[in-house]
C-alpha cells in the first residue's frame, strides 16, 4: 500500500510544480519576444522579495485570496460553481462598512463591534448567494449564470449605495467617495513586522481559523461527508439518504458567509471605509486560489500566498520597466495550464489503479492456482 | 446547464414551446409597440421611441448580439463559454491595434482573429484536455484582460494619442442613410400620433446612419441560423450538442465540430469586441463592462435561437440606450417591465403553474408600485436591468427554455456506451 | 439494394475476424477471438456479462482499436480508425443504448453524417423521400417529421434499425436489441430480421438469452473470459450446453433451502401510487406484506414501475398515495436517511448511478448510506478509524477482491463492486433487504456469492424484496412471486410450482389475471 501513497503525493505535486514551470517559460518567451530581458524580470521580482514591505503585503493579499479560496472552495467540493463570490463579498463589504462606520455604533464596546461587523458581513454574503440557492433548487436555474447575473447587479447596487445622499460621503482632499470611516473602537489593529512600516492585518488569525474550521469540516463531518458525495454523485447520495436540494441551499449560504468575510482584513485592518478603490476581482481570485490548491486547505495556502507575492512583486517590475501585467499574464496561465495538468493527472492515476489491481488480483489468482 | 448539480428541472415536463409561425412573431411585435407607445403617451417620455433612441439602441446591441452568437455557436456544440468576455477584450485590443494603423476593417478582422486564438485555448483546455469548460473560461477570463492591458501598455503607450489603457483613435467604419426614407419619416416621427409616429421613429432608427458594422452584424445573424439549421455542417455541430456518442457512432468527428464551433465562438466574441471598440473610437481598458456575459445572458433569453438572441440582444442594448437618454425616459420602462411580469403571470396561470403566477405577479405589481410613487430610476441602477430581466427570465419562465442536452458534458471518444 | 444471393456457391464470409486482441488498463477485454460470420445468415454471439462481447463488436464497428488480429469484411482485409470506416464498408450497428439526439428530429437523427446535399444545403427533400422509402421497403413505419423525444422504445429501435439500412449497410449488429423489448415487441424484431436476411444481409446478434438465441439464429458463437470457446449450429446444442459453455462449467442455481418464513410482517406497502411529472400513474395502488425470513420476488418487463416502487420504497420518490409500513410504524413521510437508519438495506439496479462513489475510496463507499450510524460516525463526525476497520471486514467476509481499502471503487470490477454494496448494505443488522437486480452485471462467482448472502440473510429472518429480470433467479431465490405490469400487481405466483413460460405470458399480460 505504500506504492499508492508515494505516488498520488508525487502525483500531487507534479501537476502545479508542471504547471509554474510552464507558466514561467511562456512569460520569459513573452518577455523575450518583447524585449525585455526575462532575466531581468525574475531579478527584479527576487529583489522585491527581499523587502520586508513585499512579504508583509503579500501575506496581506494572501489572507483575503485564502478566504475567497475558501468560499469557492465550498461550492466545488459539490461541484457546485459560485462564481458570485466577488459580488457577494463587495456588497458584503459595502453593507457591513456602513454598519460598523455608522454614528451609533461609536458607543458598542469594541470587541462587540468587530464581531457585529464581520457577522453582518457574513449574513450579507450569505444572503446574496442564498438567491442563487433558491433559485437552483425551485426553479433548477444552474447558479453559475445566476451568480454572474448577481454579481453584475451587486456592482450596481454597490455604486447605487455608494453616493452622499445614501450611505456614503466624500472623502476629504480626494474626489474619493466612501462609507464614513470606521473609529478606533472598531478596527482590527495589525501585527507590527520588522522593517516594514505596514503591518500584517490582525484578521490573518480569522484566514487560518477558516481554513481549520473548513478542514475539520470537510474531512471530520458527516456534512462534510455528505458534501462530498454530493460532489461525486448527485444519485448515490440522494439514494444514500442525502438531500441535495437541502446541501445546497447550505453550501451556497456557507460559501456565501466565507465570500463575506473576504473584506473583512483590509476593512478593519487597513483602509476602515468602503471607497471607490476597495480592491475589486478577489472573487475571481479566489476561484484561481482553489482550483491551484485542489480545494485543499493547506494547498490553498500556499497558492493564496503565491498570489499574492506575484501581485506584489509585480509593483516592483514597473520600477525595473518591465510591464507589471506580465504577472496577470503568468496567472492566468498558471491557471489554465494547472488544470489542466490536474485533468491529465487524473487520467494518469485511474489508469494506473486500475492496473495496479488488475495486477494485485491477477497475483493472488495465481497463488490460489498454485495452492490448489 | 453546468456540469455542476443539476437537480430534478421542472421544466422537463412541461410541453415545449411550440415554434411560432412569422406572423405570429409580427403579431408580438406590433403589440410590443403598441404597449410602448401607449406608455409613451401615458408617460410623456418621447425618447421611448424616438428615432435617436433606435440608433443607439442598434449600436449598444450589436456587440451584445455578437457576444450571444458567439455563445450560441459553442453551446449548441456543448461547449459553454463563459469565457466570451475574455475573448471579446482580446477582440477590443485586436481592433485597437490594427484599427488606428490601417483603419476600421483591419481592426475588425484583426479583433475576430485574437478571439479566435482564445477561442482555441478554450477549444484545446475543454475539448482536447476535457477540463470543465467553466473553469476554462474563468481561466481565459483571468487571462485575457492582463493580456490586453501587457500588449496596450506595450505597444500605445508611446502612440501618437494613445496612452497606458487605451489605444489612439480609430476613423469609424462608413455609415448608410436611405435617403428620402428618413426625411419623411422624420416628420411623422414628429406628429407624436399614437402608434403611426412610434413606428415611424423606430423605422428612422433603422434607416438613418446605420453603420457597416451593423449591417454585417445583421447578415452574421442570419447567416449563422441559415449555417445551423439548414446545412449538414450544421447538423452536426448541433448534433455534437445534443448526443455526442451518437453522432460519434455516425462517422462524425466530434472533436473536429467541438474545435470549429469554438473557434467560430471566439471568432464572433473577437468581432462583438472589435466592434464595440471601432464604434466607440477606440481600445480601452476595461471597455467589454460584462458584455460578454450580457450576451450569454441575451442567448439565454432567446432560448438558444438566433431570432430569440437577437431579440435579447435588441432589448439589452435598448436598456443601455435609455440609461444614456437619462432617467426620464428609464422610469418609463419600470412601468412596461411591470406590464411584461402580469402577462408572464397570466401565462403561467393558464398553464396552472399558480405558485409562479402569484410570484411574477407580485414582482410586477411591485414594478408598477415603484413607477406609480417614484419621478426617476436612480441612474446607477438601470445597467442592471440586463441581468435582473435575465434572472427574471430564468426564474419565471424557465419551463419553456430547452438547453443542448450534452452542454458542459466532457466527451472523450470511445468512452461512450 | 441489390440482392446478391446468398445461396450461390459458397461467397466469401460477410465478416471474418482472427486473433482479435484488446487489453486496458488491468484487464484483457478480448484475447486471440476468431469469428467468421457467413453473408446472409442470422449469426448469434453469446457469453455471460463481461465476456467481451461489446469490447468485440466495438472494435469490428471502428469505436475501439485492436491491439492485435485482423478484420476482413467480404474477403478484403480492412481496419477501421472510426465509425465513418466501418460505416463505409457496410457495417451497421444498433446500440444497445439508443444513440438518438432526442431533440432532433427522426429525419435529422437518420441522416445525420451521410445528408444528401443541394450544394451546401441539406437537401431535406431527398431525405425524407429516402426514409420514407426504406421505410415502406422494409415495414418499419417510421415518420421523418416526429421528434425522437415523442417516441417510443420499439420506434426508437426501429429508427436505429433505419438509420444503419439508410447507410446502405450489408452487416447489421445487434446488441442485446431485445434487452429493453417486450416479448410482442421480440416477435416483431425477429420478424424485421428474417425479413432482411431474405433481402441477402447479415446480421450479428448479440444476446446473453439462449431461448432467443435458439429461436433466430443460424449459426452460434461463443464467448467466454474475453475469448471464443466454441462456435455451434442451433440444431445441435440446448441451452443447457449452451449455458455450459458461457461459464465453463454448470451455471450455480438459485435456490432456496427450507422455508424460513415467519408470521411477523416487517415491510407493508398499501395502496401506493406514484405519479409522474406527465400525470401518468407509472405505480398504481400496489399492495403487498413482506414477512420476516421472507423473499419477495417481482417479475414484470423492465419499466412496468419496478423503478419507480423501488425508489418510493426508499423514500427517493414521493408516492401521491398510498402507505408504507415498516414494522408497523407508518414511514411513509420519512425521508431515505430516516428510513435507512430504521433499517433498510438498498442494493440499487444501477450501482454506478445509485450504488457507488466512484472516485472515493473502498472505505469511503462503506460509510456512504450508513453515514449517520456506527461504526462510521459518532454524533455529527465522522469515525473514519471504524469506517476503515468494518470495511477491511466487508472485503474479507465477502471476497471483495481488492489490492486495499484505499482505492477508488472504479478500480474494481463489477462483480466486485456489487459484493462491496451487498456487504455495506447486509451490514449494520437491516431488517429489510430492497434487492433490485442483485446480480446483474456481474461474472457467475460473484453471482453465486451474493446468491448465498441472500440466503443467510434470509435464515436469519431479513425480509427481501427482490426485483429481477432473470427468471430463474426470482423462482429459485422467492419465497412469493408478484408480477408487475404497467405500474400494477397483477398475479401472484407459488415459485415451486410456475414455469418461466407462465411467468412470462402473465408479466406480458397475456395470461390470465388473477
Amino acid at each position: 500500500m505504500g506504492r499508492f501513497s508515494v505516488r498520488s503525493v508525487l502525483l500531487g505535486l507534479v501537476a502545479p510544480v508542471g504547471a509554474l514551470v510552464f507558466a514561467a517559460l511562456v512569460c520569459a518567451l513573452i518577455l523575450a519576444l518583447t524585449g525585455n530581458p526575462p532575466l531581468d524580470t525574475v531579478d527584479a521580482m527576487a529583489t522585491a522579495a527581499q523587502r520586508p514591505r513585499t512579504l508583509v503585503n503579500s501575506l496581506n493579499s494572501a489572507t483575503q485570496y485564502y478566504l475567497a479560496a475558501v468560499a469557492v472552495a465550498i461550492g466545488f467540493k459539490m461541484k457546485l460553481f459560485n462564481i458570485g463570490v466577488d459580488g457577494q463579498y463587495r456588497l458584503a463589504a459595502m453593507l457591513s462598512a456602513a454598519l460598523a462606520g455608522a454614528a451609533f455604533m461609536d458607543g458598542v464596546p469594541p470587541f462587540l463591534r468587530v464581531a457585529m461587523t464581520i457577522v453582518a458581513a457574513m449574513l450579507v454574503g450569505a444572503a446574496w448567494s442564498g438567491l442563487a440557492a433558491l433559485l437552483k433548487v425551485t426553479r433548477g436555474v444552474s447558479e453559475v449564470i445566476s451568480t454572474i447575473m448577481l454579481n453584475a447587479i451587486a456592482t450596481y447596487l454597490v455604486s447605487y449605495l455608494l453616493n452622499p445622499a445614501r450611505l456614503a460621503e466624500n472623502v476629504p482632499g480626494s474626489n474619493n467617495i466612501g462609507t464614513r470611516p470606521i473609529t478606533e473602537g472598531g478596527q482590527v489593529p495589525g501585527i507590527d513586522y520588522p522593517g516594514s512600516t505596514s503591518k500584517i492585518f490582525g484578521l490573518v488569525f480569522l484566514a487560518v481559523l477558516v481554513g481549520v474550521v473548513y478542514w475539520f469540516v470537510l474531512s471530520r463531518t458527516r456534512f462534510g461527508f455528505e458534501l462530498k458525495a454530493t460532489g461525486l454523485s448527485e444519485s448515490a447520495a440522494v439514494a444514500s439518504g442525502v438531500s441535495v436540494q437541502k446541501m445546497v441551499v447550505w453550501s451556497m449560504l456557507l460559501s456565501g458567509a466565507v465570500a463575506g468575510l473576504v473584506g473583512m482584513p483590509q476593512l478593519l485592518g487597513s483602509s476602515h471605509s468602503y471607497s471607490l478603490d476597495f480592491p475589486p476581482g478577489l472573487g475571481f481570485i479566489g476561484i484561481a486560489v482553489a482550483l491551484l490548491g485542489r480545494n485543499h486547505p493547506v494547498g490553498m495556502a500556499v497558492a493564496a500566498l503565491l498570489w499574492g507575492f506575484l501581485d506584489n512583486a509585480a509593483n516592483a517590475l514597473d520600477v525595473s520597466g518591465v510591464p507589471r501585467e506580465i504577472v496577470l499574464i503568468m496567472q492566468g496561465v498558471i491557471v489554465l495550464s494547472v488544470v489542466v495538468a490536474y485533468e491529465l493527472v487524473r487520467r494518469y492515476r485511474v489508469r494506473a489503479e486500475q492496473r495496479d489491481v488488475g495486477r494485485a488480483l491477477g497475483r493472488t489468482k495465481t497463488l490460489e492456482e498454485v495452492s490448489a | 446547464m453546468s456540469g455542476g448539480v443539476t437537480l430534478e428541472q421542472k421544466a422537463v415536463s412541461a410541453k415545449r414551446g411550440k415554434r411560432l409561425s412569422p406572423m405570429v412573431y409580427l403579431l408580438i411585435a406590433v403589440g410590443a409597440l403598441a404597449v410602448l407607445s401607449l406608455v409613451r403617451v401615458l408617460s410623456g417620455a418621447t425618447d421611448l421611441t424616438s428615432s435617436g433612441t433606435v440608433q443607439a439602441a442598434l449600436i449598444a446591441a450589436v456587440p451584445i448580439a455578437m457576444a450571444a452568437l458567439a455563445g450560441l455557436w459553442a453551446e449548441r456544440a456543448g461547449v459553454i463559454n463563459i469565457g466570451l468576455e475574455g475573448m471579446m477584450v482580446l477582440g477590443t485590443f485586436g481592433a485597437g491595434y490594427a484599427g488606428y494603423q490601417w483603419g476600421p476593417w483591419a481592426g475588425v478582422a484583426f479583433g475576430l482573429v485574437l478571439g479566435v486564438v482564445g477561442g482555441l485555448l478554450h477549444a484545446v483546455a475543454t475539448v482536447t484536455f476535457g477540463v470543465d469548460h467553466i473553469i476554462s473560461g474563468v481561466a481565459i477570463n483571468l487571462l485575457a484582460p492582463g493580456a490586453a492591458l501587457f500588449l496596450s501598455k506595450l505597444y500605445f503607450a508611446d502612440a501618437p494619442g494613445g496612452g497606458q489603457k487605451q489605444s489612439p483613435r480609430i476613423a469609424d467604419a462608413e455609415k448608410i442613410t436611405i435617403p428620402g426614407a428618413s426625411d419623411l419619416l422624420g416628420t411623422v416621427e414628429a406628429k407624436r400620433w399614437f402608434f403611426v409616429s412610434d413606428l415611424a421613429g423606430v423605422l428612422r432608427g433603422l434607416t438613418t446612419e446605420v453603420s457597416l458594422l451593423t449591417v454585417l452584424a445583421v447578415a452574421l445573424l442570419v447567416l449563422t441560423a441559415w449555417v445551423l439549421w439548414r446545412t449538414p455542417f450544421g447538423l452536426r455541430l448541433r448534433s455534437c450538442g445534443e448526443a455526442p456518442t451518437a453522432a460519434e457512432s455516425l462517422g462524425v468527428n466530434v472533436y473536429r465540430y467541438k474545435y470549429l464551433a469554438v473557434v467560430a465562438s471566439g471568432a464572433f466574441a473577437g468581432l462583438g469586441g472589435a466592434f464595440l471598440a471601432v464604434s466607440s473610437g477606440q481600445f480601452r481598458d476595461g471597455q467589454t463592462g460584462g458584455r460578454g456575459f450580457i450576451g450569454l445572458a441575451a442567448m439565454i433569453f432567446g432560448n438558444w435561437r438566433p431570432g430569440g438572441l437577437a431579440t435579447g440582444a435588441t432589448l439589452f442594448g435598448y436598456t443601455d440606450a435609455m440609461a444614456l437618454r437619462g432617467s426620464g425616459a428609464v422610469h418609463a420602462l419600470l412601468l412596461l417591465l411591470g406590464i411584461a411580469l402580469l402577462v408572464v403571470a397570466v401565462i403561467q396561470y393558464r398553464a396552472g403553474h399558480h405558485v409562479l403566477s402569484g410570484v411574477a405577479a407580485a414582482i410586477g405589481v411591485l414594478f408598477a408600485w415603484w413607477y406609480f410613487t417614484s419621478d426617476e430610476v436612480p441612474p446607477e441602477l438601470v445597467g442592471a436591468a440586463p441581468y435582473v430581466v435575465t434572472l427574471l427570465v430564468l426564474g419565471l419562465a424557465s419551463q419553456r427554455l430547452r438547453v443542448p442536452r450534452a452542454i458542459g458534458v466532457p466527451y472523450q471518444r470511445g468512452q461512450g456506451v | 439494394m441489390s440482392t446478391e444471393s446468398a445461396a450461390g456457391g459458397d461467397p466469401a464470409p460477410a465478416v471474418e475476424l482472427s486473433g482479435i486482441t484488446k487489453r486496458f488498463p488491468g484487464v484483457v477485454a478480448n484475447s486471440d477471438v476468431d469469428i467468421t460470420v457467413r453473408a446472409g445468415t442470422v449469426h448469434a454471439l453469446v457469453g455471460e456479462n463481461g465476456a467481451g462481447k461489446s469490447t468485440l463488436m466495438k472494435i469490428l464497428y471502428g469505436m475501439q482499436r485492436p491491439d492485435d488480429g485482423t478484420i476482413a469484411v467480404a474477403g478484403e482485409p480492412v481496419s477501421f480508425a472510426s465509425p465513418a470506416d466501418a460505416i463505409r464498408a457496410g457495417i451497421g450497428m444498433v446500440h444497445q443504448h439508443f444513440m438518438l439526439a432526442d431533440n432532433l428530429t427522426v429525419l435529422e437523427n437518420v441522416v445525420l453524417g451521410s445528408e444528401p446535399r443541394a450544394g451546401v444545403r441539406l437537401d431535406f427533400a431527398a431525405a425524407r423521400a429516402r426514409v420514407r422509402e426504406i421505410s415502406d421497403a422494409y415495414g418499419l413505419g417510421v415518420e421523418p417529421d416526429r421528434l425522437v423525444d415523442d417516441l417510443g422504445v420499439g420506434e426508437r429501435q426501429r429508427v436505429e434499425i433505419l438509420k444503419v439500412l439508410y447507410r446502405g449497410a450489408r452487416t447489421l449488429i445487434l446488441d442485446e436489441p431485445t434487452a429493453v423489448l417486450v416479448p410482442q415487441e421480440v416477435d416483431e424484431l425477429f420478424g424485421n430480421l428474417r425479413d432482411l436476411k431474405a433481402e441477402g444481409l447479415t446480421i450479428l446478434f448479440i444476446s446473453h438469452k439462449l431461448d432467443e438465441v435458439l429461436a433466430v439464429a443460424d449459426d452460434i458463437t461463443v464467448m467466454r473470459r474475453g475469448t471464443t470457446v466454441a462456435s455451434v449450429s442451433p440444431r445441435e446444442v440446448t441451452a443447457r450446453k449452451l449455458a455450459e459453455l458461457m461459464v465453463g462449467s454448470a451455471l450455480p442455481v438459485p435456490e432456496l433451502r427450507e422455508s424460513t418464513v415467519t408470521d411477523r410482517p416487517v415491510l407493508a406497502a398499501s395502496g401506493l401510487t406514484v405519479t409522474s411529472a406527465d400525470g401518468r400513474k407509472v405505480l398504481d395502488d400496489v399492495s403487498f406484506t413482506i414477512h420476516a425470513g421472507e423473499v419477495l420476488g417481482i417479475a414484470g418487463v423492465e419499466g412496468n414501475g419496478q423503478a419507480e416502487l423501488v425508489e418510493a420504497l426508499m423514500g427517493i420518490r414521493v408516492p401521491s398515495a398510498g402507505s408504507v409500513h415498516l414494522a408497523g410504524a407508518d414511514i411513509t413521510r420519512l425521508s431515505t436517511k430516516r428510513r435507512r437508519e430504521a433499517g433498510m438495506g438498498y442494493i440499487p439496479e444501477d450501482r454506478h448511478r445509485q450504488g457507488v462513489l466512484l472516485e472515493a475510496s473502498l472505505w469511503e463507499n462503506r460509510v456512504l448510506g450508513h453515514q449517520t450510524r456506527k461504526p462510521n460516525a459518532r454524533g455529527p463526525l465522522l469515525d473514519r478509524r471504524g469506517a476503515k476497520a468494518d470495511t477491511q471486514r466487508i472485503v474479507e467476509q465477502y471476497d471483495v477482491r481488492t489490492p486495499g481499502i484505499d482505492v477508488h471503487a472504479a478500480a474494481l470490477s463489477g462483480g466486485n463492486q456489487q459484493k462491496l454494496i451487498v456487504g455495506r448494505e447486509m451490514s449494520g443488522n437491516p431488517v429489510v433487504l430492497i434487492a433490485a437486480h442483485p446480480t446483474r452485471g456481474v461474472d457467475v462467482g460473484a453471482q453465486a456469492a451474493i446468491w448465498e448472502h441472500i440466503r443467510r440473510a434470509r435464515a436469519e429472518r431479513l425480509a427481501v424484496l427482490l426485483i429481477s429480470a432473470d427468471l430463474d433467479e426470482l423462482i429459485g431465490m422467492s419465497d412469493t412471486l408478484a408480477v408487475i405490469l404497467r405500474g400494477r400487481l397483477v398475479a401472484d405466483h407459488d415459485p415451486s410450482t410456475v414455469t418461466p413460460e407462465q411467468l412470462g405470458s402473465a408479466m406480458t399480460g397475456a395470461g390470465r389475471e388473477s
